[in-house]
């Protein structure tokens, strides 16, 4: 019996014996020679995992960070959204480079179609992704531009920056964003853009993205852009553009004047993290719902709306007559 | 408001409550059984079971996971009638208390509950009493008609714990089959055992209403019983005088229950048809090993626990046939 | 008759209820206005030829087929060109159509809009599949596919079998039923015409044997007729779907991501057959199909002919009104339907059925945990795991469900109706199948 147990003993040992010979010998033959910096840069890294920056991971952005820094004496093109400015420096500081400052970015929700401003038409009973309910119906309130409500944006994000709001059925970013664009991604409509976080977090941008005509818009969204033009009249900084009946303000070029928010006929340009303006009579003031520390909604008349709908339909003759 | 989903629109009336009200229904015959043979001892067993396998569904449910209470969807039910099935007749009401906290605590609950556990709840709990309670679970009392059961605490081993211990002591069939009831008392189900496995017939009736409500399939119980039946009967033509003839292996024991209720459990099986049938031939086989060469009388219950663990490998390797994927006969 | 074919695999016997069987197809009047949308067929949408104000007249090409795939679209009616603007469609989706101010009756020139019957076809292959082109002919059973694409056999591919699909597996769906009881004749000449164009010397006509007096009409029909065979099948679904179809008939198997034509098979939808029998020897368009009008709810279930762009709502009135307690319009059957957010959606090519649930069947059921219980693996005509393949979506490890061939899900629904846990399989299916069409493009643009 001892025997027994004494010969499988050496047997296993022998056998783990040779396989560790075996592998370290493999090991060295294989090994590919790695940069050190790589280690350092990876090391600098947020860890996040997260693909903002357009490779599958940390460690591949830390090899092509070191490659191009080798290649191209450059890191231009290349940002880790996360890590930010900081990171970028901290890397170009390891390959003795020098990088651009950028711009903070922040990932913005561009649809205000909440349950009050875009009532359900039908109701929808199936998974909960956006993916699968964009490829069976327009939605809920009947826009086929508009947020879905189903959260794949929330899902897509590693930062815990995006939460759905179960009041107005729309995601809200919080300053968790770290801009790396998963929910850009993840949205099947296109809604969510990553936009300059702007001084002192203030931003203006059009908070929908209907291509729809302007009476078509507006019969399913009170807050939607209707294409009318008076913002891209108003702004002295040539910020805003108008094609498919949807304004989009060039966040390059805002200047942050808040014209335009105050033209807006069915208040789509949102802007965020503003003092307070002084009331107007007959503009109530109320919070909007959509963003964190948030600017003016005003309270729409039905007579507005209709006033709105005629302009733009003037507007919309006009502008195919030219 | 109208109403958006994807296609199909159509639902069809099978749903899980069904299929296990059915399981329920088809466990009656074998119920009956155990009460006319084991009196109140058995019934008593049955309803202290099921409640308190209802009970701690509820508890956990309730309190532990905080998620939706499903106590009404039957599951909890056929867990603890499975359980009192594998329990003798006169077993401590507090043993099967824990055996009900068991089945459906570790059983069940803690692999998330319904659909989620890998093995059989019922069979995790009777493996488990009787690894801790060796005594209380292997001593089976002798069954009589109704009457005169409320006085009757007599105890004797089920014929296969009989003949096993027989022929341990260098006895020989012949002389043991004298002592061991006949193919009608086993298949009416007058021996020892427990609860719900004493009655072939009233199994097997189960197991026809199953397979017509089409709750079941053939598979594996069929498999089960064929290698049981195959393997005990090569044994048996080698040496008639020491190995059991396979009617008897069939009737005896917790083959009939096993192959017909346990090892049909749909978490804890496979999916495709192969994998069923796989699925049956390793639990006969293991069951045979057990009974003949192993140190118990009996080995379905691990015979299926230790099926049930390679279920998820099993059901990787015998995928359904797809279509379109064979060659066509030019 | 020994005993009937069908398809192996899987397969569901959801109820029936055909309550529009019988009802002999009624013609509804032209409506004022019609919607007729420019992409009605599967592949690209057709472009426009008018333009608004333009007069048009009953039957004339309205717009032409906007690549290979896709097909042309003719005036249902004759009138003006009021509009070419975004309408909603059936999902709710504005996409361009043209909305025509209906004035009078007049048709083209050339078309023959009379009953009589026509029986001979003396066109060569290629002319009547320049023919069906033109008329605009897509699969009308709901695939939309154009007509003429499947007729023209891919070189190195040879077509042996013409398959007439009369199965009509949808529960509560007719229309096809009571087409072969009306225009009988007209389908078996239409058989023939395709079987001239795909150069065939054999054709089955599939029909479940839940519509004997089909059958047995269609075996008169045919009786005389060289190489046409009349093939009853035993009731399963989704005995309609072509792959099961060409299976039950020839127990040939479509390989995986395959089309029929790869085992030598065309299969086309008796109203298909029809629809190309009018072209062929009438000059007449696609501008009218026949649409099952049916609901539990409905005063009258009906079978009706109508003209493409006809609002559904017109439809529904015409079969005794919108039900009250109406929970859900289905445009096609309710297995592989889809629900309509709205009546004012038009009727298109590929409409073949509208059906108003009522409120208390329109929901899904309240959805358990998966009890592994296998049904959808032993109903799934394809063979496949919904249960794993859900799962997998719903993690999102699309690249697993893809090797478990989500692909060849043929979305019949087979499995989400069987299971007892009442799980939106196959939503999370088609969710899968999304996102792996999105990693295979991304893959091949590569
Ligand atoms: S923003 Fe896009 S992804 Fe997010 S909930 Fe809305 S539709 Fe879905
Ligand atoms: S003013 Fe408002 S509605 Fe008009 S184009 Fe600008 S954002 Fe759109
Ligand atoms: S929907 Fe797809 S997975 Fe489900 S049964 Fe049909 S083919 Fe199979
Ligand atoms: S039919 Fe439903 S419960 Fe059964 S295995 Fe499939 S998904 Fe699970």
């Amino acid at each position: 019996m001892d025997n027994v147990v004494f010969i499988s003993m050496l047997v296993l040992g022998a056998l783990g014996l040779v396989s560790a010979i075996i592998l370290y010998f493999v090991a060295r033959k294989f090994k590919v020679f790695e940069d050190p910096k790589i280690d350092e840069v990876e090391a600098v890294l947020p860890n996040a995992n997260c693909g903002g920056c357009g490779y599958p991971g940390c460690r591949p952005f830390a090899e092509v960070t070191t490659k191009k820094a080798k290649e191209d004496k450059s890191l231009d093109d290349l940002l880790c959204p996360v890590g930010g400015n900081d990171v970028m420096k901290m890397i170009a500081d390891i390959h003795g480079l020098s990088i651009q400052e950028r711009d903070p970015m922040i990932a913005v929700v561009r649809c205000n179609g909440t349950f009050a401003h875009s009532p359900e038409k039908v109701k929808f009973e199936g998974v909960t992704s956006c993916s699968f309910a964009d490829a069976l119906f327009a939605g809920e309130g009947g826009c086929q531009y508009g947020c879905l409500g189903l959260g794949d944006c929330v899902d897509a994000c590693g930062f815990d920056a995006i939460n759905m709001d179960a009041e107005t059925g729309l995601p809200v970013v919080n300053d968790k964003c770290t801009a790396c664009g998963a929910c850009v991604i993840a949205c099947p409509r296109d809604i969510i853009e990553l936009r300059e976080k702007g001084p002192k977090d203030k931003r203006i941008f059009v908070s929908c993205v209907n291509k729809d005509k302007g009476a078509t818009a507006i019969k399913n969204c009170d807050v939607a852009c209707i294409g009318c033009g008076k913002c891209e009249k108003v702004c002295e900084f040539d910020a805003i553009t108008i094609s498919n009946f949807l304004s989009y303000i060039d966040f390059d070029k805002c200047r942050l004047c808040r014209k335009c928010v105050e033209v807006c006929p069915t208040n789509s340009i949102w802007e965020v993290n503003f003092k307070p303006r002084k009331p107007r009579p007959e503009k109530a003031v109320k919070p909007k719902q959509n963003s964190v520390n948030v600017a003016t909604a005003t309270l729409i008349t039905s007579q507005k709306i209709v006033s709105g709908t005629k302009n733009t339909e003037r507007s919309n003759i006009d502008k195919s007559e030219n | 408001m109208l109403t958006i989903s994807g296609s199909p629109h159509l639902h069809g009336d099978n749903s899980t409550k069904k299929i296990m009200y059915g399981v329920v229904t088809a466990m009656l015959p074998a119920m009956v059984v155990a009460i006319w043979y084991f009196g109140l001892g058995a019934l008593e067993i049955i309803v202290l079971s099921v409640g308190f396998s209802l009970f701690f569904e509820w508890l956990i449910q309730k309190y532990l996971i905080k998620g939706p209470l499903t106590i009404t969807d039957g599951s909890a039910m056929v867990t603890g009638i499975l359980l009192a099935f594998n329990v003798p007749s006169n077993l401590p009401w507090w043993m099967i208390i824990i055996g009900a906290l068991v089945a459906i605590g570790i059983g069940k609950m803690s692999f998330g509950g319904l659909g989620k556990n890998i093995f059989n709840p019922a069979l995790v709990s009777r493996v488990f009493l009787l690894v801790s309670f060796p005594v209380a679970m292997t001593s089976w009392p002798k069954p009589s008609p109704i009457t005169k059961t409320l006085v009757d605490t007599i105890t004797g081993p089920t014929p296969l714990g009989f003949v096993k211990e027989g022929l341990g002591a260098g006895k020989t069939l012949a002389e043991l089959s004298q002592h061991l009831p006949g193919y009608g008392q086993q298949l009416m189900g007058q021996m020892g055992g427990s609860l719900g496995e004493v009655s072939a017939l009233a199994l097997i009736i189960g197991g026809i209403y199953m397979l017509w409500k089409k709750i079941i399939t053939w598979e594996i119980p069929v498999s089960v019983l064929v290698t049981v039946f195959v393997f005990s009967g090569i044994l048996w033509q080698i040496d008639p005088l020491h190995y059991t003839n396979p009617v008897f292996n069939l009737l005896t024991g917790g083959i009939m229950l096993g192959a017909i209720f346990m090892a049909t459990d749909m978490v804890t099986s496979p999916m495709t048809r192969g994998g069923q049938l796989l699925f049956g031939f390793g639990i006969g086989l293991i069951t045979m090993l057990i009974r003949v060469w192993g140190a118990y009388p009996e080995g379905v219950s691990f015979a299926i626990l230790l099926m049930n663990s390679v279920v998820p490998l099993i059901n990787k390797g015998f995928k359904p046939k797809r279509f379109g994927t064979v060659k066509m006969a030019a | 008759m020994g005993f009937l074919k069908t398809f192996v695999l899987g397969g569901i016997h959801p109820p029936e209820n055909k309550l529009s069987a019988g009802k002999p197809i009624r013609s509804l009047s032209v409506p004022v206005q019609v919607v007729v949308p420019m992409g009605q067929n599967l592949g690209a949408p057709s472009k426009p030829v008018v333009k608004r104000g333009d007069k048009v007249k009953t039957g004339q090409l309205i717009a032409e087929a906007g690549g290979f795939i896709s097909s042309n679209v003719h005036s249902p009616v004759s009138g003006t060109i009021f509009k070419i603007d975004n309408m909603m469609d059936a999902s709710g989706f504005r996409r361009p159509a043209f909305i025509i101010k209906v004035e009078g009756d007049e048709w083209m020139d050339g078309i023959d809009n009379t009953e009589t019957f026509v029986k001979d076809v003396t066109l060569s292959s290629e002319e009547i599949i320049a023919k069906v082109k033109n008329a605009g002919i897509v699969g009308m059973g709901g695939a939309t596919f154009p007509t003429h694409v499947k007729l023209m056999v891919p070189p190195g591919r040879n077509a042996e079998y013409l398959i007439i699909n009369g199965v009509e597996c949808e529960p509560y769906l007719t229309a096809d039923h009571q087409l072969m009881l009306e225009k009988g004749p007209e389908i078996v000449v239409g058989t023939k015409i395709l079987m001239k164009a795909l150069k065939v010397n054999r054709a089955v006509i599939g029909i479940e044997n839940n519509k004997p007096d089909a059958i047995k009409l269609m075996r008169d029909l045919t009786a005389e007729e060289e190489g046409i065979v009349v093939q009853p099948l035993k009731v399963k679904y989704p005995q309609g779907g072509e792959k099961q179809l060409i299976k039950a008939v020839t127990n040939r198997e479509v390989p995986s991501g395959k089309l029929p034509i790869e085992v030598g098979c065309v299969v086309q939808n008796v109203g298909t057959a029809f629809a190309v029998y009018e072209a062929v020897t009438k000059n007449k368009p696609l501008i009218e199909r026949v649409v099952t009008v049916t609901g539990k709810a409905l005063e009258n279930p009906s079978n009706l002919r109508v003209r493409i762009g006809t609002p559904v709502r017109a439809l529904v009135d015409e079969a005794g009104g919108f039900p009250d307690d109406t929970g859900k319009i289905i445009g096609g059957g309710p297995m592989m339907g889809k629900a309509l957010a709205t009546l004012d959606v038009p009727v298109v090519k590929g409409t073949s059925g509208i059906l108003l649930q009522r409120e208390e069947a329109a929901h899904r059921p309240v959805e358990g945990p998966c009890i592994r219980c296998s049904k959808c693996t032993q109903v799934c005509p394809m063979g496949l795991e919904p249960f794993l393949l859900s799962r997998l979506a719903r993690v999102g490890n699309y690249e697993a469900a893809e090797g478990e061939g989500v692909m060849d899900c043929i979305e019949c629904g087979s499995c989400q109706y069987t299971c007892p846990a009442k799980i939106p399989l196959l939503d999370y299916l088609r969710l899968g199948k999304n996102k792996v069409g999105v990693l295979i493009r991304a893959r091949t643009k590569r």
